[in-house]
């Protein structure tokens, strides 16, 4: 009988041991996605519940007070509110003209590459850096203080790369043959930009503009850098009006906690409406992006 | 009846010409915006960083070990408590963040089905849009007082809670950049390693991720820089005590900590802290920019072709 080179019972075991290695690890890295998951629904519960019996309509409406039972956020939404019509235009006009600019205008070359490199560095430095640029150049070299048109110029620069990089990708996606034809038919460039150009990625532009101001809500460290208080301020009614913000408020409401417990429990109250208008907004802009999402 | 000649004579003439001409030079002055913020910042950080370094020295600054900024009668300014917290916290955040975020990109990269990895993946990453104050108020009112259950020797404050919670934060960053690197692997490559006999997970780590390895290094890379930079998170849950340790339990300040202590307390213009100030966010501001060029010279050097 001729010898047997091959151990058939070793090689059955071996297969059996890594089909089974495969499997098992397939459900740890199952388990892994699912932690991200878990960890979200402990931290939702949790805000949730710390909230409960404390979002009443008395606390939206009313004023800081420096009781916990009277006091209400409504100085921070309506500043959250001044922050987003600063924010918003500045950074939609900002960074949809430097998007034209990059994508229509300019000659791909060194000015064109330095400007980019640039940007995307700008989007990697970190937010309180952004705030002590506010705090030196619009607070105190500008004199605007820690007022709202302050606060809201800072928020525009610090996410004016996110709208940049939206309305980028959005104009590149514009079909060439497009901006042929209106060319073909005698429009100058500029006509051809602003009649086709921008309509056709305005979706695209607005998705990334509206992700870019629910960062602008959600950012804390700028707005304390600049000295924005949370004391009892009065609801700001101009532009360089103090003001204070909704994460200012649950950051000062967090730390004062230790002081008094109920504060964690109006912190709570107003992280779940902070929540409540970002969900809102990514809704918004997840409706804009289906619904006008066209492929060329 | 006007001749097309005459039209375009017509429009050369008018104001649409003048239109056409100031159209890119205003457009050039918006995106100079941009060049201008980045000169706004190191403008004046620079600036402010020199006026410190004339009233304190280098020597003192990164090499002394005592960071007393309001002491009255002998202050002293050195930056290694703060490197040693936020150098501490990172790599905590890191120890979460690798792990988790690589094995959840191999999970939706490799073994989820389309349907799966469609559902999944936007809800992990849920997590980046959630602002980092709510994570601050999570690591302080649920992950602390949870962890001194387990450990009662940490204190209230400490640096463990919001390094874990800040890992938590960046698992969606590394697992949707290390999830893009891998998907880009062609599949010529994964079925050539599958009609040879190896399983999955054989062709997940001995051909995709080596693959993939410039994509899945550049995103730990991005995930440092973001843990350095990160503020709220360590401002709330790891206290203001300037210590030069390694011990995990205590108290600690990292620079972004520093910088919210610093802006918020009422360091007039001019005095030593006021500069110190500036001088920790030069050095934050130099590290994550170092970093943030690493990751992209290395995605774009060791960008693999097929």
């Amino acid at each position: 009988m001729a010898t047997e080179y091959i151990n058939l019972e070793r090689v059955k075991e071996r297969m059996e041991k890594r089909l089974l290695l495969n499997k098992a690890l397939k459900y740890v890295f199952l388990a892994s996605t699912l932690f991200g998951l878990v960890v979200l629904a402990v931290l939702l519960s949790d805000v949730i519940v710390d909230s409960w019996g404390f979002l009443t309509s008395d606390f939206l409406t009313g004023l800081l007070s420096t009781s916990a039972e009277r006091a209400g956020i409504r100085g921070a939404i309506v500043g959250t509110v001044w922050l987003m019509i600063i924010v918003g235009p500045v950074t939609m006009t900002l960074g949809v003209l430097t998007a034209i600019y990059l994508e229509e205008y300019a000659k791909k070359g060194k000015v064109h590459s330095f400007i980019q490199t640039n940007i995307s560095n700008l989007a990697g430095v970190p937010s309180i850096v952004f705030g002590l640029l506010g705090l030196t150049v619009f607070a105190r070299t500008l004199g605007l203080g820690n007022g709202v048109l302050a606060g809201g110029l800072t928020m525009s620069l610090l996410v004016l790369p996110i709208v940049v990089v939206a309305a980028q990708e959005a104009i590149r996606a514009v079909p060439s043959h497009l901006r042929e034809a209106s060319l073909g038919m005698g429009a100058t460039k500029w006509q051809t930009v602003k009649n086709v150009v921008l309509p056709t990625s305005l979706p695209g532009i607005l998705t990334g503009a509206i992700l870019a101001l629910s960062r602008a809500i959600g950012e804390t460290a700028p707005l304390i850098a600049l000295g924005i208080p949370a004391l009892l301020i009065p609801v700001p009614t101009n532009l360089t009006d103090s003001f204070t913000a909704l994460p200012v408020q649950v950051y000062y409401w967090t730390v004062d906690s230790v002081l008094t417990a109920e504060y964690a429990n109006l912190a709570a109250a107003t992280i779940v409406v902070l929540l409540v208008i970002l969900f809102l907004m990514n809704s918004v802009a997840i409706i804009i992006r289906n619904k006008f999402q066209k492929r060329y | 009846m006007s001749s097309v000649k005459d039209l375009i004579a017509k429009n050369q003439k008018g104001g649409r010409h003048k239109l056409e001409k100031a159209v890119p030079v205003g457009l050039f002055l918006a995106a100079i915006i941009s060049v201008l913020t980045t000169v706004g910042i190191v403008g004046t950080l620079i600036y402010e960083t020199v006026l410190f370094f004339s009233e304190i020295s280098f020597r003192e600054f990164f090499f002394s070990t005592e960071l007393q900024p309001l002491n009255r009668s002998n202050p002293q300014f050195s930056i290694l408590p703060l490197l040693s917290a936020t150098i501490l916290s990172s790599l905590i955040a890191m120890l979460v963040a690798i792990p988790v975020g690589l094995t959840t990109a191999i999970f939706l990269s490799e073994y989820a089905s389309e349907k799966v990895r469609r559902t999944l993946k936007p809800m992990v990453e849920v997590l980046a849009g959630i602002p980092t104050i709510v994570y601050g108020f999570f690591a302080f009112t649920f992950v602390t007082p949870f962890l001194r259950e387990i450990f009662p020797i940490l204190e209230r404050t400490n640096i463990l809670s919001p390094g874990i919670v800040m890992g938590i934060m960046i698992i969606p960053m590394v697992a949707s950049l290390s999830e893009d690197a891998m998907t880009s692997v062609p599949n010529a490559m994964r079925e050539g390693a599958l009609a040879m006999g190896a399983t999955k997970l054989e062709v997940t780590f001995r051909v995709v991720i080596p693959a993939a390895i410039s994509g899945i290094i550049a995103s730990f890379v991005l995930g440092i820089s973001r843990a350095i930079g990160e503020t709220m998170i360590v401002t709330i849950a790891s206290g203001s005590n300037k210590n030069l340790t390694w011990d995990v339990t205590q108290s600690m300040q990292t620079m972004t900590a520093y910088i919210v202590e610093v802006t918020s307390g009422d360091a007039g213009a001019g005095t030593t802290i006021y500069y110190s100030l500036y001088a920790v966010a030069f050095t934050l501001f130099v590290f994550t920019l170092a970093m943030n060029m690493l990751a992209r010279y290395i995605t774009k050097r060791y960008r693999e072709v097929y």
